[in-house]
């Protein structure tokens, strides 16, 4: 089955088009005891293959013990958006619905390396020197 | 979601979890989630439903101020 209809493709189309520098989709994943593993990685496996600009890496969350490491994932499934570096942006849980319009926005983001932020918002982030770990949780729309 | 994932690239000291809690439900009941979104800012600031970004940004850098002594 597929995960993105060919009408939404199309919608999809000048998205990714826009996508300026490569974009990494780190996916750490598994086969067992991790019901939406499976189609966590169709998914993202027809998005990737949308765009010539974003490359799919999957690893296996239990033998690839560096990498989980590396990328801080605790957690399957997993997707770090990894661009120019590693920002810090990670999905956990199957990335549907509203989410994955939310993967489409931080693939853009990613890719430009630009947050887009207002002014405002800039300066006040100057301010962080320290580690901050912002965990957004939400549920399937 | 949007906003958290654009400070992180904003401020390499900042990172951000999208977490789709009914995955994991330990996390539901770590935190107490009663509605979404919910974001939890260094374990310690908790803040309920979608602010604009002005507000978002205030209530984030919370997690830096010291935190207050009651004894």
């Amino acid at each position: 089955m597929a995960f993105i209809r060919e009408s939404d493709k199309r919608k999809l189309k000048p998205i990714l088009d826009s996508l300026t520098n490569p974009v990494r989709m780190v996916f750490f994943t598994q086969e067992f005891e991790c019901e939406s593993c499976r189609d966590t990685g169709a998914l993202l496996g027809e998005t990737a293959a949308l765009s010539d600009k974003i490359a799919l890496e999957t690893y296996n969350f239990q033998l690839d013990k560096d990498q989980a490491r590396q990328y801080g994932v605790d957690k399957i499934p997993a997707l770090a958006i990894v661009g120019a570096r590693d920002y810090g942006v990670r999905f956990y849980g199957i990335p549907a619905g509203y989410e994955f319009s939310s993967v489409l926005d931080a693939v853009q983001a990613v890719s430009s390396g630009d947050s887009g932020l207002s002014a405002a918002t800039r300066e006040k982030l100057k301010a962080v020197t320290q580690p901050i770990h912002i965990q957004v949780l939400v549920t399937p729309t | 979601m949007r906003l958290a994932h654009r400070f992180a690239i904003e401020n390499e000291n900042i990172r951000s979890d999208a977490v789709e809690i009914t995955e994991f439900p330990f996390l539901a009941n770590k935190y107490r989630v009663m509605g979404v979104p919910m974001t939890v800012v260094n374990e310690s600031i908790f803040i309920e439903g979608a602010l604009p970004e002005p507000r978002f940004v205030d209530e984030v850098l919370r997690a830096l101020e010291p935190v207050e002594r009651t004894s």
